[in-house]
C-alpha cells in the first residue's frame, strides 16, 4: 500500500497506539471521581496537559483538549461570536477556509453576524493588507487558517497577528490543522488568541484535538456540563486519546526538527515530474507547505484516477476529505482563479515522513499510465 | 547573525560589601543548576557583571530560566563582535530587527578601545543612520525608546546588547538561611513560600495530613505547590506529618471554640521540632492580619506563644487580591484552587474564638497529655523531595 493521503488523515503511530491501549486498560477511571484510581487518572491527564503546554511552549491553562479540528474551530469561533456580541457582530475570514471554519461562520449570518470573505491571490494567499482594510469598528474577530488543506498554500500568519496586536479588542483565531508538526507557528507573544490543532492529523488518533486559548480570553462555551476542561468543553475527558495525542505530538515535534528536509526533497521530486507530464496543471504555489501537492488533470473526472490508483493500493484524493463527497467544483482551487474545468478536475497527494522516494516513483508511473489511457477516451 | 550571550546584572547584591563574593557566587552556582539541562551553556564572572555564553543554544529558553533566578535586576541578549565597522552595522540592525515590539531606538556607543577609528559620537550617527536606511516604520527616540540599542567597543572585541528584561529582583537563593513553610494547600501558603525565596531564604516544606479525612490528592496538591516553588530555587524536601489522631484527639479535648487554635498551636510545635532535627532556623507562612479566625491578633498572640522561633510571615499585611495576583504570576493559583479537603478545612468548630486568650488555651491543653500523640506524629513524618529537574513518574514516562 501506498497512502499518500496524509492531510485527510494519517496512520496511528504503533507507539502512540500502544499508549493508548495501556491508558484504556489501566487508567480507564473517570478523572473526576474521588477515589485514588480517578486521582491517578487526573494526575495522568494533567502530565499530558503539561507535556503538551511544553511543546507548544505556551502556558498549561491555554490548553484546552478537544475531540479534534471541526470542534476545536466551532468552539473558537462561535464562542467568541456569542460571548462578545454586544461589541460588534463582524467577523473577517477567508475564501479558503476549511468547511468547519468556513460553514461555522456562515451558520453566525443567522443570528444577525456580517461575515467578510476575503479573497486570495492565484498562489491561494490573502493580502496582509485586505486583512487590515476590512476591518470595521463591529469587528470582533479574524480566522485565517495557517496551511490551506488542499492546495497548501501558507498563509501570512505573522503578519495578521501584527494587525492583531495593534487591534487588542480582535480576537484573532488561526486553524492550524494542516500545519501542526510540519511547519512551526509560534503562538506566545504572536497576536493569535485562538488555535485549532487535531489528533489524527499527526498520527495520534481520531477523536482528538488541542484548541489554545491565550490566558485572559473568554468565550461562550458550546457543551455545559460537568465543567471540565475550564468549563470550556464539558465533558468526561477522553484520557487515553489524549495521552496518545500528546505522545504523537512529541514525536512528530521531533520528526518536524529533524527531518522536514525529507519532506521538501518529496515534494520538489513531485512538482518536478509532474511538471513534464501531458495534461497535468499544478495548482499547488511554489513556496508552498512541503507535504501537499495539488495538480488538476482537465478533462478527467478525478474519481475515476483515484479509483484507478486505489486498484494498484495507492491512496491519494480529490479536495478535501470533508468536502470530497459533493459532486461540485473546488471553493478554494476556484478561488485561486481557476477555471471551472481545472476547479473540477484537481487531485491532492499529501506526504507524511514515512513517504519514501521509491513510493513517489511507483504512484508516478501508474499516474502516468493511468493519463495514457484515460487521454484515448478524452 | 545569532545573540551569542547573555548579559546579566546583578540586584541588590551589587550593594553588599565584603560578602559580595559570597552572594555572587551563590547566585553563579543557582544559575548553573538551572542550566544544567543546556550542557553547552557556560556561565562567566567579569568585573560586575555575569554572561551567560549559548554556545548555540536557543537563547528564549534560557532567558525563561534565568527570569526566574532571584538575584538578578536584569539581563540582555548580546552579540559579541571584532571591533569591525561592517559588523558592528549588522549586529546592529540584527538586534533592532529583533527586538519585539519596538517601534523607536536610539543607539548608544561606548568607546573604550580608543584605537578604534571612529569616535562614538560619530558612531551614533552612523549607525542610526545605517537603521534607519535599511529598516521601515522605526523612528529614532533618544529620550524615551522602545530599544536601546547599546555598543560596547572594548580592546578584546565589541558588545552588542539590546532588549533589556527585568529580572526576579531579590537575593539568590541560599544567602539567607533555611525556613520551613507550613503548605496547607491554599492559596497563600505557595505565596508566602515563594516571597520568603526571593529573599534569599531556602525552604523546607511542612504539610499535616489526616487521611482518611484528606485524600491522597490534596497530598499530590501540595506535592505540586512544592515543585512549582522549585523553579525560583532547587529542590524542596516536604515533612508530611501523619496528623489523624492528634487533630481527632484535640477536638474532642477541647470545647468547641478553642480547637482551632490548639490545632494550631500544635502545628507549630511539631514544626519546631522538625526545626530542630534539620537544623532550620526560622518558620515560614502565609498568615495574613485579620483573613481568617486564626490570623487574628489575638490568635497570633495565642498561636505564637508555643515557640519562640521566628515566624517569617510575608503576607501579613497583603490584601488577598495582592495575595492572588501574585499566585497567578507564578503558576500556583490554578494548582490552589484544586477543591480537595485539606487538614484545615475538616473539624473547623462553628464558631472559631476569633479573640482566643492564652491562660484559656493553656488550661484546656493541660487537660489531656498530648506528648505522646505529638511524638508519634514527629516520628511518622515521612519526607518527600520534589525538584526542578524534570522527571515525568515512570509510569506515565512511556505513555507519553
Amino acid at each position: 500500500m501506498i497512502y499518500l493521503d496524509n492531510s485527510a488523515t494519517t496512520k496511528p503511530h504503533p507507539d502512540v497506539l500502544a499508549s493508548f491501549q495501556q491508558v484504556s486498560d489501566k487508567f480507564f477511571a473517570n478523572p473526576s471521581s474521588i477515589h485514588q484510581l480517578g486521582g491517578q487518572t487526573e494526575k495522568l491527564l494533567l502530565k499530558a496537559k503539561q507535556q503538551a503546554a511544553e511543546l507548544l511552549k505556551v502556558k498549561e491553562e491555554e490548553v484546552i483538549f478537544t475531540s479534534g479540528g471541526t470542534e476545536g474551530n466551532n468552539i473558537a469561533i462561535k464562542g467568541i461570536a456569542l460571548e462578545h456580541q454586544n461589541r460588534g457582530k463582524h467577523i473577517i475570514t477567508t475564501e479558503i477556509e476549511h468547511p468547519s471554519v468556513y460553514e461555522a461562520c456562515e451558520s453566525l449570518k443567522q443570528l444577525g453576524f456580517d461575515i467578510t470573505f476575503l479573497p486570495v491571490n492565484q498562489d491561494g494567499v490573502v493580502s496582509v493588507e485586505d486583512v487590515r482594510n476590512a476591518i470595521r469598528k463591529d469587528t470582533i474577530l479574524i480566522s485565517v487558517m495557517h496551511i490551506n488543506n488542499e492546495i497548501g498554500s501558507i498563509q501570512p500568519i505573522q503578519e495578521i497577528g501584527e494587525i492583531a496586536k495593534a487591534h487588542p479588542k480582535i480576537f484573532f483565531h488561526v486553524d492550524y490543522v494542516q500545519g501542526l508538526g510540519k511547519i512551526p507557528l509560534q503562538l506566545n507573544n504572536s497576536g493569535i488568541d485562538l488555535c485549532t490543532m487535531s489528533g489524527h492529523k499527526i498520527h495520534g488518533l481520531k477523536g482528538t484535538g488541542i484548541l489554545y486559548i491565550k490566558s485572559g480570553t473568554k468565550l461562550f462555551p458550546l457543551f455545559h456540563g460537568g465543567e471540565q476542561e475550564r468549563k470550556i468543553r464539558s465533558g468526561t475527558e477522553n484520557v487515553a486519546g489524549v495521552v496518545a495525542m500528546v505522545k504523537a505530538l512529541r514525536i512528530i515535534k521531533k520528526r518536524e526538527l529533524d527531518e522536514i528536509n525529507h519532506v521538501h526533497s518529496l515534494n520538489k521530486y513531485l512538482r518536478d515530474n509532474l511538471s513534464d507530464f501531458p495534461l497535468v496543471e499544478i495548482n499547488s504555489p511554489s513556496n508552498n507547505a512541503p507535504h501537499i501537492m495539488n495538480f488538476s488533470l482537465p478533462g478527467i473526472k478525478p474519481e475515476v484516477m483515484i479509483h484507478m490508483l486505489g486498484e494498484e493500493g495507492i491512496y491519494i484524493s480529490t479536495k478535501s476529505a470533508c468536502s470530497s463527497k459533493l459532486a461540485d467544483e473546488s471553493r478554494i482551487i476556484a478561488a485561486c482563479g481557476f477555471s471551472k474545468e481545472r476547479a473540477t478536475s484537481a487531485l491532492r497527494v499529501s506526504l507524511s515522513y514515512d513517504n519514501t522516494i521509491e513510493e513517489i516513483d511507483v504512484f508516478l508511473d501508474k499516474l502516468r499510465k493511468g493519463i495514457d489511457q484515460l487521454k484515448e477516451i478524452l | 547573525m545569532q545573540y551569542d550571550h547573555i548579559l546579566i546584572r546583578y540586584g541588590e547584591i551589587a550593594l553588599k560589601g565584603k560578602n559580595r563574593k559570597k552572594f555572587i557566587g551563590k547566585l553563579q552556582e543557582n544559575i548553573r543548576h538551572k542550566l544544567k539541562e543546556f550542557p553547552d551553556v557556560s556561565v562567566k564572572r567579569t568585573q560586575g557583571r555575569m554572561f551567560v555564553l549559548l554556545n548555540g543554544h536557543d537563547p528564549h529558553a534560557i532567558i525563561n530560566k534565568v527570569k526566574n533566578i532571584f538575584g538578578i535586576h536584569s539581563i540582555s541578549l548580546a552579540i559579541k563582535i571584532p571591533n569591525e565597522l561592517e559588523e558592528i552595522k549588522q549586529a546592529a540592525l540584527f538586534a533592532l530587527e529583533n527586538g519585539e515590539n519596538v517601534k523607536t531606538f536610539k543607539v548608544s556607543v561606548k568607546r573604550i578601545n580608543k584605537v578604534f577609528p571612529v569616535r562614538s559620537q560619530d558612531l551614533n550617527q552612523v549607525l542610526g543612520g545605517h537603521l534607519l536606511s535599511n529598516t521601515e516604520g522605526y523612528i529614532v527616540d533618544v529620550h524615551h525608546p522602545d530599544l536601546e540599542i547599546k555598543v560596547e567597543i572594548r580592546n578584546e572585541a565589541t558588545y552588542i546588547t539590546s532588549s533589556v528584561i527585568r529580572g526576579a529582583g531579590g537575593l539568590p537563593v541560599g544567602t539567607s538561611g533555611k525556613s520551613l513553610l507550613l503548605l496547607s494547600g491554599g492559596i497563600d501558603s505557595p505565596v508566602a513560600g515563594y516571597l520568603a525565596m526571593k529573599r534569599g531564604v531556602e525552604i523546607e516544606a511542612i504539610h499535616f495530613e489526616s487521611p482518611p479525612f484528606t485524600s491522597e490528592r490534596a497530598k499530590q496538591k501540595v506535592l505540586d505547590l512544592a515543585e512549582k516553588l522549585t523553579s525560583y530555587g532547587a529542590k524542596i524536601n516536604i515533612h508530611i506529618v501523619p496528623f489523624t489522631k492528634l487533630q481527632q484527639r484535640i477536638f474532642q479535648e477541647t470545647p468547641d471554640g478553642y480547637g482551632m487554635t490548639v490545632m494550631r498551636r500544635m502545628m507549630l510545635r511539631i514544626s519546631e521540632r522538625v526545626c530542630q532535627k534539620e537544623g532550620i532556623l526560622s518558620l515560614a507562612t502565609g498568615e495574613n492580619l485579620g483573613q481568617v479566625a486564626s490570623q487574628t491578633m489575638h490568635s497570633m498572640n495565642a498561636i505564637n506563644e508555643v515557640t519562640n522561633y521566628p515566624i517569617i510571615r510575608p503576607l501579613i499585611t497583603m490584601d488577598k487580591d495582592e495575595i492572588i495576583e501574585i499566585s497567578k504570576q507564578i503558576d500556583t493559583y490554578d494548582i490552589s484552587i484544586r477543591p480537595y479537603e485539606d487538614c484545615c478545612t475538616i473539624f473547623v468548630p462553628k464558631a472559631p474564638k476569633t479573640k482566643p486568650k492564652r491562660d484559656r488555651v493553656n488550661y484546656f491543653e493541660s487537660k489531656f497529655d498530648y506528648e505522646e500523640l505529638i511524638e508519634e506524629a514527629v516520628q511518622g513524618i515521612e519526607v518527600v523531595q520534589v525538584s526542578d529537574e524534570k522527571q515525568v513518574e515512570d509510569a506515565f514516562s512511556d505513555l507519553l
